[in-house]
């Protein structure tokens, strides 16, 4: 039989954050949420509902935008974890989506702002050309009490506008 | 919140896992994507003693197309099935209600079989599988057994499966030739439970329509190839017989008024699209 992780204990867990190794020890209990952010000292994971429902926590595993406080740190083992942090460029540069953020106001307190970038960040690659429509259901999937969310979809629509333009094609073309 | 304490195991097969899971009994819990399981440990509504994390076992991360259903094991994830090529002519309930379960970031995570095992009355899955009279296996260390879906859901919460089975996979009857499928509900917010939902099957000779969000579990019944006043007085009496209640997010008659008009709605599309 495989090991069994016992509660009383902390146990080692190692993967790959934003493209660098990193370990630390956990309980079994122990959310990835609160694994990033109070063992790997991670903040830019922000923790709001501890449900599933806010989204302010997402981030990406193995290149898809996830809950982190849906899941243990013990899960993360071996795996590909990607955060806001990992986002700019060298010289703290901000990326395209950030900028398309910061062009319409789609933040104002910044909270809910870190997991909406992670579920954009994986989402847009995977969905070319989104109707506003689309962007707005995705967007279900988080919780922003600043903005009423115009912003958000704009910076999005603006992301997927310019990722289609690198692709070499119009907004709106399959 | 954070959960109570609880072992942790991943087994590195099926066969380890249900011999655990029989060891364990009540003790345990299986964990597969945990898009309800952990939110329901951080509220602590469930305290196990032993968690048995089934997400990465590679055996059970398959989906098969068979003669007359699609094969979903316990591992699939939400967000795999959805982006399944081809989905939409297998099963094309399917591809139309994924899309409203939950949130993109909870079914990137979260398996087929786990919300068929959770068993929610409003969720999206159970309603689908039973709507098409699809099956669910359950498999423990001493044998398999194979339960229609409406055997296998047994009220809120609470299905057919004993302690120390899994779900080891659900199949989705194929598409069949000459019927037409649609799927409707109403949530406060795209991905939220819903107040209603359901789905419509229209045949040549007959008419299905299944609904969740009302009773205790999803409820299928097959209608008489009715038209005009005459199906909605089958509709209404369907609603009647599903005996839903009031909560905080609607009165029993809004519901039973749901049950009608998204009942009606479905009917016409799924016929609409035999055509």
């Amino acid at each position: 039989m495989p090991a069994r992780l016992t509660a009383a204990k902390r146990h080692r867990v190692s993967f790959t954050l934003n493209g660098r190794a990193v370990t630390g020890e956990a309980e079994p209990r122990l959310l990835l949420s609160d694994f990033l952010r109070h063992v790997l000292g991670a903040t830019g994971t922000h923790v709001g509902c501890e449900h599933g429902v806010c989204g302010a926590c997402t981030v990406q595993v193995d290149g898809l935008a996830m809950r982190s406080c849906l899941m243990l740190a013990v899960q993360a083992e071996g795996r590909r974890v990607d955060t806001v942090e990992g986002l700019a460029g060298a010289g703290a540069a901000l990326d395209a989506l950030q900028r398309a953020f910061r062009r319409h106001h789609a933040l104002q307190c910044g909270f809910c702002t870190p997991g909406i970038l992670m579920s954009l960040g994986d989402w847009l690659g995977r969905t070319p050309n989104p109707s506003e429509q689309d962007v707005r259901e995705m967007l279900s999937g988080h919780l922003c009490r600043c903005t009423g969310y115009a912003g958000i979809v704009r910076a999005a629509l603006e992301a997927a506008a310019e990722m289609a333009r690198e692709r070499g094609k119009e907004p709106g073309d399959v | 919140m954070k959960p109570a304490s609880f072992d942790y195991l991943r087994p590195d097969s099926p066969e380890e896992a249900l011999a655990a899971l029989a060891e364990a009994g009540e003790e345990a819990r299986l964990l597969a994507g945990g898009q309800s399981l952990m939110a329901m440990l951080n509220m602590r509504l469930v305290q196990p003693a032993l968690l048995i994390d089934i997400g990465r076992l590679a055996a059970l991360d398959a989906i098969r197309l068979e003669a007359d259903a699609l094969a979903v094991g316990a591992a699939v994830t939400q967000g795999t099935l959805e982006r399944r090529a081809g989905l939409a002519e297998e099963v094309p309930l399917l591809a139309e209600l994924l899309p409203f379960l939950g949130h993109y970031q909870t079914r990137n995570r979260g398996t087929v079989c786990g919300s068929i095992a959770h068993a929610d009355p409003s969720a999206e899955l159970p309603l689908a599988l039973v709507a098409l009279e699809g099956s669910v296996t359950l498999r423990s260390a001493r044998r398999r057994r194979t339960l229609a879906a409406a055997e296998f859901f047994a009220g809120m919460l609470t299905t057919a499966r004993r302690a120390d089975e899994m779900v080891e996979a659900v199949r989705f009857p194929r598409r069949r030739a000459g019927a037409g499928y649609a799927f409707r509900e109403v949530a406060l917010r795209h991905g939220d439970f819903a107040l209603c939902a359901v789905a419509a099957i229209a045949e040549e000779k007959r008419l299905r329509l299944a609904v969740g969000g009302v009773a205790d579990r999803p409820v299928a019944r097959d209608l008489p190839l009715l038209d005009g006043a005459a199906l909605d007085d089958a509709l209404n009496d369907f609603a009647w017989a599903l005996g839903g209640s009031d909560d905080a997010h609607a009165s029993a008659r809004y519901r039973r008024t749901l049950v009608r008009k998204l009942g009606r709605a479905a009917l016409e599309e799924a016929r609409c699209r035999r055509a």
